[in-house]
């Protein structure tokens, strides 16, 4: 009985493996994809590894940017994600392992990737961050950065809140203990002249932002801007502004399809861009360059930012056939 | 009992909170918690669990959002499908129940986890992206967006339709419950599975329904999220399953089948939601916001505990 239970469960287990196994053989090596590649080098196989939360649409532009890139450069590109710190960093290992030719990284957490940088280093693998971690990727042993810094950003918005002549900012954090998210609201609180009040949202459930807001935006009737730190969030911030009776504006950092056409239309103010596909791409193509060539932007000293750049009615109308595209 | 401590508290430190704008605010937060909860309690109380239900639930708004772009479909018709699609799944997750005999958790963990990843993944394969496409200039999204997302005035107030609709779920639940053959079945199926099947309670066939009223349900809040928010995003949900199941265990539904009510589950739903709204009116320190939430959860589960062991000494 077990016996026989142990057998069939190994010829599952098997079909299984098989069935991975041709699945993986085909989205590695698409035939479109050599065709493409009328470049000589050889095909570089690079991991890209994020903290994203999975369906989150800024990613998905950054995806986006980093799988045209490698399929320009004939680069085998990976890419795997998790928005927690163990399994990201469990994730770089298991692409030492397998013996990649560069780690992309983001460093939402630098000091749980130290040492899994540390170790890419020792096998020979160079590590190049992006999207997060201006400030430690040096010390934690990367090649160069691209990306934008969090603090720049929020400055930006913070000085901009100033020329709007906003009194009162309402911060939206749509996932608490960040890093990155609360240096964005700390930067924007520190050069902004007026009030900020800072607010946490469940980003798991759009219901309960829409309403969090609406009971902020009651409870507070001073708050004249909200400024989210994602899209997604701006568009329903929209919602609770109106249902809330309040007349406070809308800003955001980041953008995706539907934003590009709110500030088109004037319901949302502007957004903070830090160009997600770019850093993809850039990222990406980075490794082409030292791999075949053995360039590295900003000569391992300093960072290569992406942003800050503004969204706003003076520039939207170049931007929106892009984001209809979902590339910008 | 939990319930009124917990309005008192907001309304003692809170002074928004007294507004009736802010008790709408709170009634919507409620509502859409609460809508789920009454389906989940029907089931808890049918000796089943789900965790399949938060992501469900945006199983069910991608796929009318991406049925009815995709196939330039009226949002009806997209509506529909989605709804097949639900309560298929509330179907599969019952029949797989049924038939294994395996502990709905472990079955249901499995479709929670398969339904996560499908999310994105069918997503992304039919739209390129990851939020489903916007459909708010389609057919039958006007009259759509009344059925699922609109609001109305009473006494100048703005009140949302879902919390009417939450009231009316809970009085049909209840009136399941107590006053039809159905409600004794659920009972029996909770309490005692193999001592109904022994008096002929068909077990199975009310297990399944109840898996497919679960299914039902996170349809229904899947439409309100899609109306109301015109896109949903793949990867929302996850986590939610936990916050209506405690609804329902707050509200008295025994974890292990066989007791509760759908006014009880309603009640959970109304504490939760003065929970996470009233730290809000309260302004209290926003870094320590899921602690009070944690923490007024105890005190109310703590204070209905004490409640109902005094009622039974007398």
């Amino acid at each position: 009985m077990t016996r026989r239970f142990t057998r069939r469960l190994s010829s599952v287990l098997a079909a299984i493996a098989t069935a991975a196994l041709v699945l993986a053989g085909c989205s590695s090596t698409g035939g479109a994809q050599e065709e493409q590649a009328a470049l000589d080098t050889p095909e570089y196989k690079i991991a890209m590894i994020t903290h994203a939360e999975p369906g989150d649409t800024f990613w998905d532009i950054i995806r986006k940017g980093a799988e045209a890139a490698a399929q320009k450069s004939n680069i085998d590109l990976q890419y795997a994600s998790s928005p927690e710190a163990g399994q990201q960093a469990t994730l770089v290992d298991n692409a030492i392992d397998q013996g990649v030719d560069g780690i992309a990284l983001t460093l939402a957490t630098p000091s749980a990737m130290k040492g899994v940088v540390q170790r890419a280093n020792n096998a020979g693998i160079p590590v190049i961050a992006f999207n997060s971690g201006i400030d430690d990727w040096e010390e934690v042993g990367a090649m160069s950065y691209y990306g934008t810094d969090e603090t720049l950003a929020g400055t930006a918005f913070g000085k901009r809140l100033n020329d709007e002549g906003a009194k009162h900012a309402l911060c939206v954090v749509q996932s608490q203990g960040q890093v990155a998210l609360e240096e964005r609201c700390q930067a924007l609180k520190d050069a902004f002249n007026g009030k900020t009040t800072k607010i946490y949202v469940n980003g798991e459930d759009m219901t309960s932002v829409q309403s969090t807001l609406e009971a902020k935006l009651q409870a507070d009737p001073s708050i004249d801007y909200v400024a989210t730190l994602g899209a997604p969030y701006a568009l329903t911030a929209l919602d609770s502004v109106k249902s809330a009776g309040s007349t406070a504006e809308v800003a955001t950092f980041d953008t995706n399809e539907e934003l590009v056409s709110k500030i088109k239309d004037g319901s949302v103010n502007f957004a903070v861009d830090q160009q997600p596909y770019l850093q993809g791409y850039l990222t990406v193509d980075a490794f082409w360059l030292y791999l075949s060539n053995g360039n590295f932007a900003g000569g391992s000293k300093e960072p290569v930012l992406t942003g800050p750049a503004f969204i706003d009615q003076s520039n939207v109308d170049t931007i929106v056939k892009y984001a209809q595209k979902g590339t910008r | 009992m939990g319930a009124i401590a917990v309005f008192l508290l907001f309304f003692a430190v809170a002074t928004p909170f007294r507004e009736l704008d802010s008790l709408s605010t709170v009634a919507y937060a409620s509502s859409t918690i609460g809508i789920m909860a009454v389906g989940v309690s029907l089931l808890m109380i049918g000796g089943e669990f789900d965790l399949s239900a938060g992501v469900g639930v945006i199983t069910s708004a991608l796929a009318a959002g991406m049925f009815a772009y995709e196939l330039s479909l009226n949002v009806w018709v997209g509506a529909a499908l989605a709804l097949v699609l639900s309560l298929t799944i509330g179907f599969l997750n019952g029949y797989l129940v049924v038939k294994t005999k395996l502990p709905s958790f472990l079955i249901t963990l499995s479709t929670f986890l398969m339904l996560q990843g499908l999310n994105l993944a069918v997503t992304r394969w039919v739209t390129g992206s990851v939020a489903s496409p916007p459909i708010s200039d389609m057919a039958g999204f006007g009259s759509a967006s009344k059925v699922f997302a609109s609001s109305f005035t009473v006494a100048g107030v703005g009140v949302q339709l879902t919390v009417v609709w939450w009231i009316a779920f809970i009085a049909l639940a209840t009136w399941v419950l107590l006053r039809t053959k159905v409600g004794n079945w659920i009972y029996a199926a909770g309490g005692n599975a193999e001592a109904a099947r022994a008096v002929g309670v068909p077990v199975n066939a009310t297990k399944i329904g109840l898996f497919m009223t679960v299914g039902f349900m996170a349809w229904f809040v899947g439409m309100h999220n899609l109306f109301r928010f015109n896109t949903v995003q793949s990867g929302e949900g996850v986590g939610q399953e936990l916050i209506y199941i405690a609804a329902a265990v707050i509200g008295g539904c025994a974890l292990m089948g066989g007791w509760g009510t759908a006014i009880g589950a309603a009640i959970g739903a109304l504490i939760l939601g003065m929970a996470q709204q009233g730290v809000v009116y309260a302004g209290w320190n926003p870094d320590l916001f899921m602690f009070f939430i944690g923490a007024t959860l105890l005190i109310a589960v703590v204070l209905n505990l004490w409640v109902r062991l005094r009622a039974q000494r007398r």
